[in-house]
């Protein structure tokens, strides 16, 4: 390999307030998923007067606290979209209205079915993450926060601010059960895209021309030749 | 039929005391959530309103909510509101048959135009031009479209009228269709449960006649003072559920000692209805109090939100009988074996590739 300096110039994409966001972020998923099933599948509690225990609703008030957390954490993300650099707005709006996207995309897509042999470099994201991560996590994401919020609104009772911004997803559905189901599909939505996220990350980091998870801790991005 | 006599004069006429009627217009002050106060304007409006004609229309359903009408075990309540309705038509109640009683249709209708509050039980299916269910020979959807047009509010009695219920459950052959979606142009108070609570259909028509408006309701049109919470909100086993006990088979020992049925399936959590407060057969128990999961009776298609006995229930969209956990379980399985595969390949032409690579460097260098 050449010297250092001639390989292309690290570019610095995610700034702080993305970084942090991210791994708050992530582990608000986590701990929404695994509360969110011990709520649909509740753990049981020993035996013993009512009034000993209070599992389920410690389960409940870390998956309530852990949703806040992801709602403001989203709201402050769209406001990094606005006031931060170009790559921080990627995730909400991909670049779909131009053409070299879409042929990025198509490459990408090649690149993963093992039709190319390798990938093009990308300082932010490359197409089809982009367009993973807006179909995946931020529509997933506005959806849980939708669902979850008129969910949370039924137990605050009506009028209270949930059920007066919310309220209205709930006939929408049909009925609460309904809501609850699909509030519930919801999470397995996401636990598929963490899942999908994680691989791709571990091999693009692996084989990619540039580098991944060191980006979302350091948020410089480094390449590892100078072709274009 | 003339109708001057007050609510008054009739129960009166009928050998109740005054004593007898100020209690019971007492306690329907507190069924409604009035303050003390609210009695005497009771009372005024009991002596001096001239009894509303009611027109009690049935169309597809079990008659349960009629069922449960007359056993509403309020003091006198079954007494009073029957008297103080008027109940003009009601092709299960009332003597008159056949054409007779069509004859008292009609004349309601001119002689109050306006003015008459129109009940419906169940509701008019649609398909076949609305042959599915025929009332004095002519389609149900036509006698209701007849009675609703000059009526002052429609209350529509049971999850039949409301919702769809049973016979709106998939695949409703019948396109089995809720009032209001036929009737547009009124206001429609639904009142849903199969059947409701009786003491909640007659304080709704009570607090209708005493304030002369109708109660208020919420997005969905059910009266906020019955239906403005959730079953689970006032359920008296909650404290269970908080502390996380719950009854996991139907014999085991946190059953016998009246754990939260979460468990079992219990639909108490997502079902809009004052059981767990008001209660049923004059206040005796209501499901939960018996040891059976609420199966939301009064939510909308709870016929298609099964199984009862299932928490996490069905996802009709499949249309295989499948939940949330085992289409999501499926899903990330399937993807996590795609990973699986897809990381084999990437590995294994990874290292391909640098064994090439390797070989042309050797064949340079040389």
């Amino acid at each position: 390999m050449s010297a250092i300096d001639s390989v292309q110039n690290p570019v610095y994409v995610y700034e702080r307030p993305v970084r942090l966001w991210h791994w708050v972020n992530a582990l608000a998923l986590v701990v929404l998923a695994v509360t969110g099933y011990l709520i649909a599948s509740p753990l049981v509690a020993p035996d013993g007067e009512a009034s000993e225990h209070y599992l389920m609703g410690y389960v409940r008030f870390v998956h309530f606290a852990a949703g806040y957390v992801l709602a403001v954490g989203f709201i402050g993300r769209v406001y990094w979209a606005l006031v931060g650099n170009q790559y921080a707005r990627e995730l909400f709006v991909p670049a779909i209205h131009r053409a070299e996207w879409w042929d990025g995309l198509w490459h990408e897509i090649k690149w993963y079915l093992f039709l190319v042999p390798e990938p093009r470099k990308h300082a932010g994201h490359n197409p089809l993450a982009n367009m993973a991560m807006f179909v995946f996590y931020v529509l997933g994401a506005l959806f849980m926060i939708v669902t979850g919020f008129a969910l949370y609104g039924e137990g605050l009772g009506q009028g209270s601010w949930a059920s007066r911004w919310f309220g209205w997803v709930i006939p929408l559905f049909g009925q609460s059960q309904d809501v609850h189901t699909w509030h519930h599909v919801g999470m397995w939505y996401l636990v598929v895209f963490a899942l999908i996220h994680v691989y791709v990350v571990i091999r693009e980091q692996r084989l990619s021309r540039q580098s991944m998870t060191g980006t979302m801790i350091d948020g410089w991005r480094n390449f590892r030749d100078d072709r274009p | 039929m003339v109708n001057s006599e007050s609510f008054y004069d009739v129960m009166r006429r009928q050998g109740i005391s005054r004593r007898s009627f100020l209690k019971y217009c007492g306690l329907t002050a507190s069924a409604l959530a009035l303050g003390p106060q609210f009695v005497g304007q009771i009372v005024h409006a009991m002596e001096t309103k001239p009894r509303t004609p009611v027109l009690w229309l049935h169309g597809l359903e079990c008659t349960c909510c009629s069922e449960s009408f007359i056993r509403s075990a309020h003091p006198l309540a079954k007494d009073v509101v029957l008297s103080m309705l008027s109940l003009d038509y009601d092709d299960t109640l009332m003597v008159s048959a056949g054409h007779q009683a069509e004859a008292i249709l009609e004349e309601t209708i001119r002689k109050y135009k306006g003015r008459y509050i129109l009940a419906v039980e169940g509701n008019p299916p649609l398909n076949e031009d609305g042959m599915f269910c025929i009332i004095g020979g002519k389609p149900f959807v036509e006698q209701l479209r007849y009675a609703a047009k000059d009526c002052l509010a429609v209350i529509a009695w049971g999850s039949c009228a409301s919702w769809g219920c049973v016979q709106a459950a998939k695949p409703n052959p019948t396109q089995a269709t809720p009032v209001h979606k036929v009737i547009t142009d009124k206001p429609v108070i639904k009142v849903p449960g199969c059947p409701p609570i009786a003491e909640v259909m007659t304080a709704v028509v009570t607090y209708m006649l005493t304030f002369d408006k109708l109660p208020d309701l919420d997005a969905q049109g059910r009266p906020k003072m019955f239906y403005g919470q959730r079953i689970h909100d006032k359920c008296y086993r909650r404290p269970h559920f908080d502390a996380g006990q719950f009854v996991e088979t139907w014999d085991d020992e946190a059953a016998r000692k009246g754990y939260c049925l979460y468990k079992m399936g219990c639909k108490g959590p997502t079902t809009y209805n004052a059981c767990s407060t008001v209660r049923w057969n004059g206040g005796v128990s209501f499901p939960i109090q018996s040891g059976h999961g609420c199966i939301g009776c009064s939510e909308d298609g709870f016929w298609d939100k099964g199984p009862f006995y299932h928490r996490v229930t069905g996802l009709n969209a499949f249309g295989i009988e499948s939940n949330a956990d085992t289409v999501g379980l499926i899903a990330a399985g399937a993807v996590g074996t795609a990973i699986a595969g897809h990381a084999a390949v990437s590995v294994g032409k990874h290292v391909k590739g640098k064994e090439s690579e390797n070989d042309k460097n050797e064949r340079e260098h040389v």
